[in-house]
């Protein structure tokens, strides 16, 4: 079988950028740690989220030194709670499941989001920055009140953040 | 006869029977194609805010799902049967064993697109108890009318004796030339649909054994996770079971529309078989982002979809350099300057290639789409439909209107009423996409959901970039627009077309390649040894995975519900069924008789 030369400079080219592509995924994961949604949680009864120990009452909890878990629920058609407050400059780890069917998790404009399915608890931790309120949506379609489906993450001050908890669930 | 003349035969002076088959399945294409373009233009103002008066924001879904179900499956489809038909009958010089059989896949899949398609128009209609409003995906647990899933199962049986239909052909056309290559074009279409069968087995076990049992009220849940996966064990390959007929036009026709002929046959086969063995093992690349999937399983699927990669960068050589070659032929020289001796009035050429420009860009945004992390970025974003109407609604849409001005005549013998409109139309289509596909791919990394009727939300605004979200949606009104328009322009060229008298004249056989199949090895020609390695992959990406999430949730669920978009007793429904199916009856009687 004849290949020309030119062909075989191309195929060689071509390999060189699969494994660029597939390397810079590898230092991703390695280097800054990039995690991906896992299967690191255990399934969940979705129609037993009452009986919940995390989910019967979504919060968000500090778990450690400027460390927070945040627990969520999303249903047709919104998220529980609402807004989700976390500290600036914090770790957080949302905790996500579904009550109902599949949805999105998806904080407006940044990388923090996942799908959310009925049956399991999605799990991601992000870095929070300075003080700011983002978008909270729904991203996967839900239903006939898809689109009313919305909730909020605030980043709040430190301060802020340990006024609201004060005679909450004061951890 | 002499033999000039006989050369000059069209197919369809040569095989009259086949040519009404491809009119037949062309035909339904383009209908599908029509009813996606309406639904298309709709969902575009409706999204957009600029017009939100045809449908309510609740309606706004079963328009999204019917654009989906119409266009991804319907219209690729019937296209995909009709050419491949055209196809293995023209390189194997020879007519189907029996057109009966033909037939048959043709009523079934058009029957089961018609169940499937009334399924989701009810939607519309209040006083129908009917609904499957579930996208083109129908993730459990939202639930759709039993037809809707009959349906499908019934449109993918019909497929699978069109398959069959072809390669009985083929075998009968070996038992007669036991010792020569297989056809380049029957080539193409086997390995297709071999693929076809691997990953349409999925599709229709999921459909079979949970959905369809579920929404009939047999079995109390499903497990969506598991579902899902099925889906996309199938979903990843069907882009390429989309893009396959617009490869084989890309390197059969197109080099002869510019002038010239194939570059390489035996490199044409190796993008083939691997095609065939890469594109199943992938599907989870489209589940990065779902809890209960380890993440190593993750990591093969990206790894297998990189190397998907290659076949088409092949591709995009081959096509050039067949182009190039076509050019030069015809005078063409200098380093770019051949690019002018290329016959760009010519709808089928101009519209082939920029499908293929578009098809490079669609590549690139892919490759992000692909990236297991950068993909957070954008998942479930506009940026995704941004990305496949370049790929599936450009190179793939666009090729088949394009080749359609060539290949039309071949099977009528009528000349297109227009090839100026036509000229026209491939540009439009070509300028309204890059528009609405540029504005789709900027509001998604801004965080813009797809598959949304208002993704303008009350508490909170979008960060500006790359222009505001309002720019960005008045973009993509004026690139939709412009689509329908396209299609507009090409529906009504054709319906004008079919008025014209039937003339001679026409034919426009194809060449061989430069480097012909005798230059390949004989291995590429085997193709059990291909798909029974494409198998292994198959097995190797996809029985852990499905032992996993089986063992976590069951095979039935982990307590979830079940959430019907439709709300009708299973009586209502059996009924409509019985009503709806003479009526369908009676379509594919009245369709039969305006294709004869």
């Amino acid at each position: 079988m004849h290949i020309h030369n030119y062909e075989k400079i191309w195929l060689a080219a071509s390999v060189l950028l699969i494994l660029l592509l597939l390397g810079s995924v590898t230092y991703g994961a390695v280097g800054p740690g990039v995690a991906m949604v896992s299967d690191s949680e255990q399934a969940i009864d979705a129609g037993g989220l009452d009986d919940d120990d995390r989910f019967s009452e979504p919060r968000v909890e500090q778990v450690g030194e400027n460390e927070y878990e945040a627990y969520v629920v999303a249903y047709q058609f919104g998220f529980q709670p609402d807004p989700i407050v976390v500290p600036e400059n914090s770790t957080v780890t949302f905790y996500v499941t579904s009550r109902d069917v599949i949805h999105g998790f998806e904080v407006a404009g940044t990388n923090a989001n996942t799908m959310v399915v009925p049956g399991e608890v999605s799990k991601i931790t992000v870095e929070t920055d300075d003080r700011q309120e983002y978008g909270l949506i729904c991203n996967e379609y839900c239903g006939a009140g898809h689109h009313v489906m919305e909730g909020k993450v605030n980043v709040v001050s430190q301060a802020e953040f340990d006024d609201r908890n004060d005679g909450g669930n004061g951890e | 006869m002499s033999e000039a003349i006989e050369a000059e035969q069209t197919f369809a002076d040569k095989f009259p029977e086949e040519a009404r088959i491809v009119r037949a399945a062309l035909l339904g294409s383009f209908l599908a194609l029509t009813l996606g373009a309406i639904f298309g233009i709709i969902q575009t103002l409706h999204r957009t805010g600029v017009f939100r008066g045809f449908i309510s924001s609740t309606d706004y879904y079963t328009s999204l799902t019917a654009h989906g179900v119409f266009l991804a499956l319907s219209f690729t489809t019937f296209f995909l049967v009709g050419l491949f038909t055209w196809a293995v009958v023209r390189s194997l010089d020879r007519p189907l064993l029996n057109t009966k059989i033909t037939w048959t896949w043709y009523g079934l899949m058009a029957a089961g697109m018609t169940m499937t398609g009334v399924s989701i128009l009810a939607g519309f209609v209040d006083s129908i108890d009917m609904s499957a409003d579930v996208l083109f995906t129908f993730y459990a647990p939202l639930q759709a009318h039993p037809m809707f899933y009959a349906g499908l199962a019934v449109f993918i049986v019909g497929s699978w004796i069109a398959g069959a239909d072809y390669f009985r052909t083929w075998l009968a056309w070996k038992r007669d030339n036991p010792d020569e290559r297989i056809p380049l074009q029957t080539f193409m279409v086997l390995t297709t649909m071999a693929m076809w069968y691997i990953a349409s087995s999925a599709v229709a076990a999921s459909v079979l054994i949970f959905l369809l049992p579920w929404s009939l009220g047999l079995i109390d849940q499903v497990n969506p996770t598991l579902t899902r996966t099925l889906f996309w064990f199938f979903g990843h390959p069907v882009v390429y079971f989309w893009l396959m007929p617009a490869y084989l036009l890309w390197y059969t026709v197109l080099p002869k529309i510019a002038g010239g002929r194939l570059f390489s046959d035996p490199l044409a086969r190796v993008v083939f078989v691997l095609f065939l063995l890469l594109s199943t093992p992938v599907g989870i690349h489209h589940q990065y982002l779902d809890p209960g999937i380890a993440e190593g399983f993750k990591f093969i699927s990206m790894t297998n979809t990189m190397f998907l990669l290659l076949p088409s960068l092949l591709t995009a050589f081959t096509v050039v350099a067949s182009v190039e070659y076509g050019a030069r032929q015809r005078g063409g020289s200098g380093l770019l300057g051949w690019l002018t001796d290329l016959p760009w009035r010519k709808p089928e050429f101009t519209g082939m290639m920029l499908a293929g420009l578009m098809f490079a860009a669609g590549g690139f945004s892919g490759m992000v789409n692909a990236g297991m992390n950068i993909n957070y970025m954008i998942h479930n974003t506009i940026w995704v439909p941004g990305h496949f109407h370049l790929t599936v609604g450009t190179a793939v849409a666009l090729t088949f209107m394009a080749a359609t001005y060539w290949l039309w005549p071949q099977i009528t013998n009528k000349p297109f009423y227009s090839r100026t409109i036509g000229l026209v139309q491939v540009v439009v289509w070509f300028i309204g996409m890059a528009l609405m596909s540029n504005a789709m791919h900027a509001q998604g990394i801004m965080g813009v959901p797809r598959r949304t009727a208002e993704p303008e939300y009350s508490g909170f605004e979008y960060a500006t970039m790359f222009g505001g979200f309002e720019e960005l949606n008045i973009q993509i009104a004026i690139g939709g627009t412009l689509l329908f328009v396209s299609t507009v322009l090409f529906i009504g060229n054709l319906v004008l077309t079919m008025g014209n008298p039937k003339i001679s004249g026409l034919a426009d056989p194809l060449p061989p390649a430069l480097s012909g199949p005798d230059d390949s090895p004989k291995v590429l020609d085997n193709l059990r040894l291909w798909v029974g390695i494409a198998l292994t992959l198959v097995v190797l990406a996809y029985a852990l995975p499905l032992a996993a999430i089986i063992s976590r949730g069951g095979l039935l669920g982990p307590g979830v519900g079940t959430y019907p978009v439709w709300l009708s007793p299973l009586v209502d429904a059996l009924a409509n069924a019985a009503t709806l199916l003479s009526a369908v009856v009676d379509a594919s009687a009245s369709l039969a008789e305006v294709v004869r």
